[in-house]
């Protein structure tokens, strides 16, 4: 799914988290928002997945009018930054939430749920955890169950929320990889928020650097590196 | 090296000395036998000191048993109305920021503050048949003071923070993460409070719950300014204990009293209870 942001603005009070700022993300795009804290990349992502709503501006999904979109309407795929499992649940029960919680005339009768989640434990590459709690997990088999649970509702996108954040140096490469493979299996649109440049360069096919609620720059990896359109950016991705 | 000799006991550094812990658990142990077992001992002691005979007599008497029915009564409609508001309160000042927010909290905080019999008073005189909304409902055949809605309105402003000040912390700590991906996944607000929400706050609402009934169950002060303590019609068990002890109906007052603290023993022995029986699950979804 294509997806416009025509000058959105968000403040919070009197602090302005997002100066207008626009941006055009391609159809099956894997994008980066790279920035610092507080440069408004997490407002950005909440707003595409209808969590906040911006004080003024557009976002259009394949063209038509979202902004007044519900969260429930705009079918994100969210993956949280601590992933936000629901502790009291299994995994599979975790995974099947989204699809149960349709209502009775589009949701999928039990065994086709049970089907369902099952494929997406193979997708994550997980067979065998679904009778599991999230506490028994360790953080990467969590990250991947939030990623499998947001995958179940056959997402028109895939939001990430600092995926990485939480994860150690060996963990975090590999799950890299994981997502890298999950957004050409699946072919969605997928962006995530990350503070971490190499994670950025390395896994997007676009990045987005921002800072203090602007967009610095947007362009492939290896542009912004030969051509920072800025002194921040050049400080930010060398450092 | 010599001035570490291979015979001294090492004990680890968030240890206290063998008579540091001897003297503390004897203090705890002491206080606890005196303030809190010797006189419920004494309760039922005295309750059962002419038979269980005279005791069960006194359970049979109809001014005792319309004090019991009343007191479940009050408990019946005070617990459920404030484990309600008391969840829609904390949820609201968890989940949302509002102005005039640490008005509510404050608001919420009045009963732990405000003495019962002033709280008591405050009801007679707002609802009493001397005030216009006092003398319009007794014209409606609804009087409050002096009768049960007096009651269980007062037994629900001493019992109205309990719910509330049990979720909040425990809200606050959990965040809002949990609702927000359950709304991302397609929830309604109902479905989100219901399997993501009320899952994670169960605890702390039973301990609230249970808390607030032992409360509502044992009120005197309010309770007895409201109630005009008319016998067999508006006398709670512990109005009705208090009277039957100052007629020296000593038996009577102690088996009413005996059954008061039977009932909170059976509410703490049903929270343990279930806290042993959920023992793995309340391990499972303790925060990681």
């Amino acid at each position: 799914m294509q997806i416009e942001i025509d000058e959105i603005s968000k403040e919070f009070g009197t602090t302005a988290a997002l100066t207008p700022v626009s941006l055009s993300i391609p159809s099956g795009a894997l994008v980066a928002l790279l920035g610092p804290s507080g440069s408004g990349k997490t407002t950005l992502l909440r707003i595409l997945g209808g969590l906040e709503f911006p004080t003024a501006g557009r976002v259009l999904f394949d063209g038509a009018d979202a902004t007044a979109l519900t969260v429930q309407e705009r079918r994100a795929g969210f993956v949280f930054q601590s992933y936000a499992l629901f502790a009291h649940m299994t995994v599979f029960e975790n995974i099947a939430y989204g699809l149960r919680a349709r209502p009775r005339t589009t949701r999928p009768p039990s065994a086709e749920i049970a089907r369902r989640v099952t494929k997406l434990l193979d997708l994550i590459q997980l067979p065998d955890i679904g009778a599991r709690y999230p506490n028994q997990l360790s953080g990467g088999q969590r990250q991947r169950v939030a990623l499998a649970r947001a995958l179940a509702i056959e997402p028109r996108m895939l939001l990430l929320d600092e995926p990485f954040g939480a994860l150690d140096a060996r963990v975090r490469k590999d799950l890299r990889q994981g997502l890298r493979d999950i957004h050409d299996t699946t072919g969605l649109t997928t962006i995530f928020v990350t503070h971490d440049q190499d994670e950025a360069m390395e896994l997007a096919d676009l990045v987005v650097v921002m800072s203090m609620g602007r967009i610095e720059q947007v362009g492939r990896p290896q542009d912004i590196r030969a051509r920072p359109a800025s002194a921040f950016v050049r400080d930010f991705i060398s450092a | 090296m010599s001035d570490i000799s291979p015979s001294r006991a090492f004990r680890p550094a968030a240890t206290e000395a063998p008579w540091a812990r001897i003297t503390l658990i004897l203090a705890v142990v002491a206080i606890l036998a005196v303030l809190l077992f010797a006189p419920l001992v004494t309760v039922f002691f005295e309750a059962l000191r002419e038979g269980l005979g005279a005791s069960l007599a006194t359970l049979a008497d109809p001014q005792s048993q319309s004090a019991i029915r009343l007191t479940l009564l009050v408990a019946a409609f005070a617990v459920p109305l404030n484990a309600v508001f008391g969840v829609a309160a904390a949820w609201l000042i968890t989940k949302y920021s509002f102005r005039g927010k640490a008005v509510l909290i404050t608001l919420i905080d009045i009963p732990f503050s405000v003495s019962p019999v002033v709280a008591g008073l405050c009801i007679v005189l707002t609802f009493g048949a001397n005030s216009w909304v006092g003398s319009w409902l007794v014209a409606q055949g609804m009087p409050v003071v002096f009768a049960v809605p007096g009651i269980v309105m007062a037994s629900m402003f001493v019992t109205f923070p309990f719910v509330a000040r049990e979720l909040i912390p425990v809200m606050v700590e959990q965040g809002r993460a949990g609702e927000e991906a359950a709304l991302t996944l397609g929830a309604s607000g109902w479905r989100v409070f219901f399997t993501v929400t009320l899952p994670n706050i169960r605890w702390a609402l039973l301990y609230g719950v249970l808390l607030c009934n032992a409360r509502a169950m044992g009120e005197f002060g309010a309770v007895a300014v409201v109630s005009g303590k008319i016998r067999g019609l508006t006398a709670t068990m512990p109005i009705t204990i208090e009277m039957l002890y100052n007629e020296y109906s000593s038996v009577a007052a102690f088996t009413l009293a005996a059954v008061l603290a039977l009932l909170a023993l059976v509410t703490l022995a049903l929270k343990t209870l279930l806290e042993w029986r959920y023992a793995d699950q309340l391990a499972a979804t303790h925060r990681h």
